[in-house]
């Protein structure tokens, strides 16, 4: 290197440089130099991702630790059973992530853009149980913050078909991909129908994660009140009577403080029906969880709401980024770029993506099987 | 090795001509600006824009200063109403922090100088770079939002919950500083990854510039501090629009939280605005004493030090704010650590200047300005950082005039400082000398006219942010308005220096003041590529074969 600086005349520079072919940038001297900065930058960005979520899991810390039994009162909203389906999906994806770095190092175009098309529908997936549990949770008023809606109402259900608004742009891009790929077979082109095709795949993935996240709720809808019949039905007429007594006192602006918002009268194992679908009677009411009406309220289970919405939410936003770059590989790859010695952008857009999966593997237990 | 750099170093006579292709004249129009993807129009554009908002932050202090004239103990006579005066604070501390301090010196002289100084040809991720750029125009638009509509006026540092229940546009704003602190974590990533990878052969780490170190310091800060910021502007903007709580009493949340939060970030920022300075003033002392710097790695490992400090001490803003004790008191013994570093460069930097033949021109002054201000603000700080004495001063004048010493008297004079260092290589233009001293004259004399009458304040008992004050407050209060008039001007003069240069400044060399890092081996203006072959790394302060030549007014390396 120190000799090539020893030759002067500038006009011989221009035969001095490397050879660059197209996929290696102007200012990089060879491929290596250009894979080591694009994966340091990576993990950088890790770095940085990492700590975005850290503030995130900091207030979890927080306030479980302040009000444990809020968090295991909350807990039993979520349903483990579509929690651990989206862990398995997203580990699932991390193995066809994996698979396609390799095949983008043996120049496997067509094991490259499948792998790559079943990541990006696992992706899909996840977001369609995801859509379902969010829009069950809103149905029953599972909001963050002040606009929780106390469960203490037991019955509230919102005729807003929130899981219908969830599907409109995933409808939206179903149809436009599958437009794309009649355009591709009109126009004879594989590029377009190898582009086309995954996409085509994905958006029906979302709808599949719909389909099976509607079945498994119903189910869990359903051995839930079936496990508290015959011990809820007094309790019923009880709630009942004290429901129309505890309702203003429920709706209190959000200035309430925490033992003043609901009068003591209420009976504690009312809240029981709300509190598990796995609870058996068996469970003397002592060693039950059921919480204090006090945690029924903005205040607390609110909080917990925030917090899940939040860390979830950012989490789905991260999927959606994840889902966009790999459409971008996908598009890439169809143009044939990649190749044992051009192959930074999928190990990169892969390392990004394990670590979506990494964080979701934290935020599975902490969030669903606390109890 | 000297053989080596002699091409380098001794052009072709025609190429002095002013004739030769440099990034400025590379192409034109304004997409090739736009689009560009070339590190020094990155930089330049940075810096018009940097200067724009802090032109604007300018005339915001100017406003409160001017409010100040007066007691305005009725209201009702007052030149700003008292919510007025609360926009014009916050939109001053959130411009100046958010548009210009984070960003001036890494981003337009860090862009401009990091990949020369380095001897490559652009940062690792040249669209990236752009991007971060068009993410702070982004995030300064907000800002601008924020202005026109109903006015922030929660102080740059929102804290709930006042921040929850403000009026004014507090969700624009913090998306604001969310998107440009992207820009921020952006910029730093590419200056991490650059050095890491970038660095020709034959620069080592210990064959740096010290102003690499600096800014390699403070990226590792951006990169690290900066994502937290994010997260908690976007709980805060959840907390506006989805009403979470987490940082609201009413719900149960912890206000406090915010405070932790926003310190974790906003501490290390502190030091992203000061590292890069005190990069720029190792580069200004050494090569204007023109002699080696002293403690060359001392001055290298105290600048890590420092970013890695930060991150351990950002309680010290909250000591009345409700902390444990032993809390509190770790924070404080913690705050003092960081006076370690910070006095190894000091002394360091006056060790280069000792048997130095000293230049006294207009850098050079900038940069013994900042010595005097900053110790001043450093020294200082140890009174806030010691527990008893912050009790009675927190939220005073004492800290506004510490922070201004440091922030203003250390990092903006360090920029202008930096500026007309590299001003010449820049734009290729010799400012004049005579003027450029006289800016830096007033610019010493007002600065401290405005701020040391606050520390007298601060102990006296006047609180910071009032829109009005007690009689007795009025002659500080006066000299400082007068002071701040005074530095505005100089600043003006500073400013017009510059400009006069860009349409009649001589043609400016190669080395106008003998320094001897790489940036100084390329034209003025640097060529489109930087350098068309790898340079000849060598020590950047050894400056016993450089000379000086009569012929061209600047300086040449001799074998």
């Amino acid at each position: 290197m120190t000799t090539a600086v020893a030759t002067p005349p500038a006009d011989h520079h221009a035969e001095e440089h490397h050879e660059h072919p197209a996929w290696l940038a102007h200012h990089f001297d060879d491929a290596e130099q250009q894979f080591d900065a694009g994966k340091l930058g990576m993990w950088l960005f890790l770095v940085t991702e990492v700590l975005f979520f850290s503030g995130m899991f900091c207030a979890y810390a927080l306030y479980r630790n302040r009000n444990p039994e809020v968090f295991e009162f909350c807990s039993t909203f979520l349903n483990e059973k579509l929690g651990a389906i989206n862990t398995g999906v997203l580990l699932f994806s991390s193995l066809t992530m994996a698979w396609a770095v390799r095949a983008s190092q043996l120049k496997e175009t067509k094991t490259l853009i499948g792998m790559l098309a079943a990541t990006l529908g696992c992706a899909a997936i996840f977001l369609g149980v995801k859509a379902v549990e969010y829009s069950h949770k809103w149905g029953l008023g599972l909001f963050p913050g002040k606009f929780y809606v106390s469960q203490i109402e037991g019955a509230h259900h919102s005729e807003v078909p929130y899981l219908w608004y969830l599907c409109i742009p995933p409808l939206v891009l179903l149809v436009c991909f599958a437009l794309y790929y009649v355009y591709g077979i009109v126009s004879a082109s594989k590029f377009h129908l190898r582009v086309a095709g995954p996409l085509v795949v994905a958006a029906g993935c979302y709808f599949a994660g719909v389909g099976l996240g509607v079945f498994l709720e119903a189910e869990a809808e359903e051995s839930h009140s079936m496990a508290h019949v015959p011990s809820s039905h007094t309790d019923h007429a009880t709630a009942d009577h004290s429901h129309d007594a505890a309702l203003p006192d429920a709706a209190l602006p959000d200035a309430a403080l925490p033992d003043a918002a609901l009068p003591a009268v209420i009976p504690v194992n009312l809240l029981g029906m709300e509190v598990s679908p796995t609870h058996d009677v068996a469970i003397s009411p002592a060693e039950s969880n059921t919480p204090d009406a006090s945690v029924n309220q903005k205040g607390m289970a609110g909080l917990f709401f925030s917090i899940y919405y939040c860390m979830t939410g950012v989490h789905a936003f991260h999927i959606l980024g994840g889902m966009a770059v790999i459409t971008w590989l996908i598009v890439k790859s169809a143009k044939l770029e990649f190749h044992s010695k051009y192959y930074g952008p999928v190990d990169n857009v892969g390392l990004y993506w394990h670590l979506v999966d990494f964080i979701w593997i934290y935020l599975f237990p902490l969030l669903y099987l606390i109890t | 090795m000297s053989v080596v750099t002699k091409p380098v170093t001794m052009p072709a006579p025609s190429k002095e001509a002013g004739t030769e292709d440099n990034y400025l004249t590379h192409s034109s129009g304004f997409l090739s600006w736009a689009l560009t993807l070339d590190h020094k129009r990155i930089g330049v554009m940075y810096l018009a824009c940097i200067m724009s908002a802090f032109a604007l932050g300018g005339c915001l202090a100017m406003m409160i200063r001017l409010h100040l004239w007066n007691p305005n103990l009725d209201p009702s006579q007052a030149w700003l109403t008292n919510k007025q005066y609360n926009q014009v604070f916050t939109l001053h501390g959130a411009v100046m922090v958010f548009l210009f301090i984070i960003p001036s010196i890494p981003a337009a002289l860090g862009n401009f100088l990091l990949p020369i100084m380095l001897g490559s040809k652009d940062v690792a991720f040249p669209r990236l770079n752009l991007g971060s750029f068009y993410l702070w125009v982004c995030g300064a638009c907000f800002f601008l939002f924020s202005i026109f509509a109903t006015g922030l006026d929660t102080g740059w540092t929102f804290y709930t919950p006042y921040s929850i229940e403000s009026q004014g546009p507090i969700v624009a704003a913090t998306m604001g500083v969310f998107v440009l602190g992207f820009s921020s974590i952006f910029t730093g990533l590419n200056f991490i990854v650059t050095i890491n990878t970038m660095r020709p052969p034959g620069m080592t780490w210990f064959r740096m510039p010290l102003f690499l170190w600096a800014v390699y310091s403070t990226s590792i800060i951006q990169v690290l501090a900066t994502p937290v910021l994010g997260i908690t502007m976007l709980l805060l903007a959840a907390e506006r629009v989805l009403g979470i709580g987490i940082f609201d009493a009413k719900l149960n949340g912890d206000p406090v939280a915010f405070q932790h939060f926003f310190w974790f970030y906003s501490h290390p920022a502190v030091y992203i605005m000061i590292l890069p300075a005190m990069g720029i003033i190792s580069e200004l002392m050494s090569v204007h004493s023109h002699k080696g710097i002293f403690g060359y790695r001392m001055i290298a490992y105290s600048s890590v030090a420092i970013a890695l400090f930060g991150f351990l001490v950002w309680g010290h803003h909250m000591f009345t704010a409700g902390m444990a004790d032993v809390t509190a008191i770790v924070f404080s013994a913690l705050t003092f650590t960081v006076s370690i570093p910070s006095a190894i460069k000091v002394f360091n930097w006056v060790g280069t200047m000792y048997k130095g033949t000293v230049s006294l021109n207009t850098p050079m002054l900038y940069a013994l300005a900042f010595i005097f201000l900053f110790t001043i603000g450093g020294l200082t700080g140890l009174f806030l950082g010691a527990l008893s004495m912050d009790m009675h001063l927190h939220d005073t004048y004492f800290v506004v005039a510490h922070f201004h010493y440091v922030m203003m008297g250390g990092t903006l004079v360090a920029f202008l400082g930096g500026l007309f260092h590299w001003w010449p290589k820049m734009t290729g233009k010799m400012f004049n000398d005579f003027w450029g001293i006289v800016s830096a004259a007033i610019v010493f004399v007002g600065f401290n006219l405005t701020f040391l009458p606050q520390f007298v304040l601060g102990t006296r008992g006047m609180p910071r942010r009032y829109a009005s004050y007690q009689l007795e407050f009025q002659d500080l209060h006066r000299l400082s308005t007068i002071g701040a008039l005074m530095l505005g001007m100089g600043l003006l003069v500073a400013g017009l220096t510059l400009l006069h240069s860009l349409f009649y400044g001589k043609k400016a060399p190669r080395n106008p003041w003998g320094g001897a890092t790489l940036e100084w081996e390329c034209s003025s203006p640097p060529p489109h590529d930087n350098f068309s072959s790898a340079p000849a790394v060598g020590d950047p302060y050894e400056f016993g074969n450089i000379e000086y030549d009569s012929k061209t007014g600047g300086y040449i390396k001799k074998k």
